[in-house]
């Protein structure tokens, strides 16, 4: 069994706001659910899949509930921020399986209008959580959690902080292009190495904007896919896990990538050298750095040197990546980013994004995301897409 | 049990961990080992999360211990370190490391136990660290 061709995303839609103080939280779900299923050029009617993670206000149900929608199958996996990359796989496991015809996967929040300070104060999830007594005594928001790993690369490898600037340098050279993203002026390495120390060896401008809106993307079978009038964007193949501390074996080096990224490229039957393009999970540079090398895009350690000198730019790197500025400059909806990484990929493979950063002959993309704390537990997600 | 310089929340022990957190108010560092397989983990489990034997047994820990990794956070007032610690008996814990210059911390320093307390009337201490010798 595979899911290689099971699916297509038919429909993909980014909220355009970036601050959503007049909206409430569903009806953002709301609204990114309506606008990708009019960009599939299908009706609400179509839809008997359902898919949401851990931004949902109230869970599932009181979104299905609330958009008064009638499905057949349902999925709240929540892995953290990558969920809805992992969810493309789900719903296309679920196509092939007879379970649904067309998934809407949707993402929302608003924690701009909230004040909710998330990378820098720490939360308790569930007062149950196994873990909160031996973590939250020591204050670990998510800036920490990223820092322990980009402090431990490092020293490991000899990466440095202008090397991780490099790809808040590239996000920015994107970004300048897209009217919607929160950061819009390109930004050099000295402005990123001299911004505030946020949590070291992290600074502010190496950490993603906070931001409310969301995204939505509709995933549908083949025959349904080809009578819509859209460019066809096939589901190649798809890899997910989780990683944690090992009962104390932790390993900072390198992200749960090491696993989806083998899976997803056997699945799709493609090599790295085969992506055109890539939609990288950036919470913080630190993490687009890490799983370039664990996907294989460069040799463990050596992605310092590969993200160095605008190689991540589109037009002028190797390997362009987040072409819409990404989490890091355009948006990081519900603090969340696994969807918008869905859509700028849908965007490219269709031949949509802003023609300034688009890919030529874009036919085969990369998702991949990192979800959650990088150094406690975090999930992680590949998804290799192609134009057909 | 030594003040830390911030408001440290209170652990909520649970049936599993009350052990760990009633030897602690005695500065008293238990971490946990397995007897059928012989691995010591950490975070303390009744179950080894190696072997899933329930075979598991408290031992009292050197409190000796280098850092694996480390960062300040800056944006907090004051500012405090958090780290990985690779504790001498071989698992790596999330912790602070308290009494210390902010400045000078690396990899590989040395650092020992010191219990540091929580906010709260009869609330256990939680470890810590400081560098050996501080």
């Amino acid at each position: 069994m595979t899911i290689r061709g099971a699916a297509y995303i038919v429909g993909a839609f980014e909220h355009p706001t970036r601050f959503a103080p007049d909206k409430s939280h569903a009806q953002l779900h709301a609204e990114v659910a309506a606008g990708a299923i009019a960009d599939a050029g299908l009706s609400k009617a179509d839809i008997d899949g359902y898919f949401c993670s851990g931004d949902a206000p109230g869970g599932l149900q009181s979104l299905l509930n609330y958009l008064n929608l009638e499905v057949r199958h349902v999925d709240s996996t929540d892995i953290g921020g990558v969920s809805p990359i992992v969810q493309v796989a789900h719903a296309a496991e679920a196509i092939a399986l007879g379970k649904c015809n067309v998934a809407l996967i949707s993402l929302a929040g608003r924690p701009k209008a909230d004040d909710v300070r998330t990378g820098t104060t720490p939360r308790i999830r569930h007062v149950a959580a196994p873990d909160v007594q031996w973590e939250y005594p020591y204050a670990i928001p998510t800036a920490v959690s990223y820092a322990l790993a980009a402090q431990r690369h490092m020293y490991e490898f000899g990466t440095t902080s202008e090397q991780l600037a490099w790809i808040k340098v590239a996000a920015s050279h994107h970004a300048q292009h897209n009217p919607n993203a929160v950061l819009r002026d390109v930004v050099t390495v000295e402005d990123v190495v001299s911004s505030p120390m946020v949590a070291d060896p992290l600074h502010r401008l190496d950490c993603c904007v906070i931001s409310d809106g969301g995204g939505a993307v509709i995933v549908a079978r083949p025959e349904i896919a080809r009578k819509l009038n859209r460019p066809l964007v096939r589901v190649l193949g798809a890899g997910e896990t989780t990683k944690h501390q090992a009962g104390g074996k932790i390993d900072l080096s390198y992200t749960g990538a090491v696993r989806t990224g083998p899976a997803a490229f056997a699945e799709a039957g493609v090599a790295v050298t085969d992506i055109k393009y890539v939609s990288l999970y950036d919470s913080f540079t630190i993490t687009v750095l890490l799983q370039l090398e664990d996907l294989g895009f460069c040799a463990k350690g050596r992605g310092g040197a590969f993200v160095a000198d605008g190689n991540l730019i589109s037009g002028v790197g190797r390997l362009p990546f987040n072409t819409d500025g990404g989490g890091l400059c355009n948006n990081h909806p519900a603090n969340r980013g696994g969807i918008t990484k869905i859509i700028e990929a849908v965007r490219q493979l269709r031949g949509e994004a802003h023609p300034a950063v688009q890919v030529a002959n874009c036919d085969l993309a990369l998702v991949h995301g990192t979800g959650g704390q990088l150094a406690t537990r975090h999930g992680s997600g590949t998804l290799i897409l192609e134009r057909e | 049990m030594q003040p830390t310089g911030r408001t440290v929340p209170a652990p909520q022990p649970d049936a599993e961990s009350q052990p760990f957190w009633d030897a602690a108010a005695q500065g008293r560092f238990l971490i946990k080992r397995c007897t059928s397989c012989g691995e010591t983990h950490w975070f303390p489990r009744t179950m080894c999360p190696f072997c899933w034997s329930e075979k598991t047994e408290w031992v009292e820990a050197s409190g000796a211990g280098t850092i694996y990794s480390w960062t300040v956070m800056r944006r907090a007032k004051p500012p405090y370190a958090v780290a990985y610690v690779e504790l001498a008996e071989g698992p790596r814990m999330l912790t602070n490391i308290v009494e210390c210059d902010l400045d000078r911390l690396h990899i590989g320093q040395q650092v020992e136990l010191v219990f540091g307390q929580t906010s709260g009337d009869g609330t256990p201490p939680v470890p810590m660290f400081r560098p050996t010798g501080a």
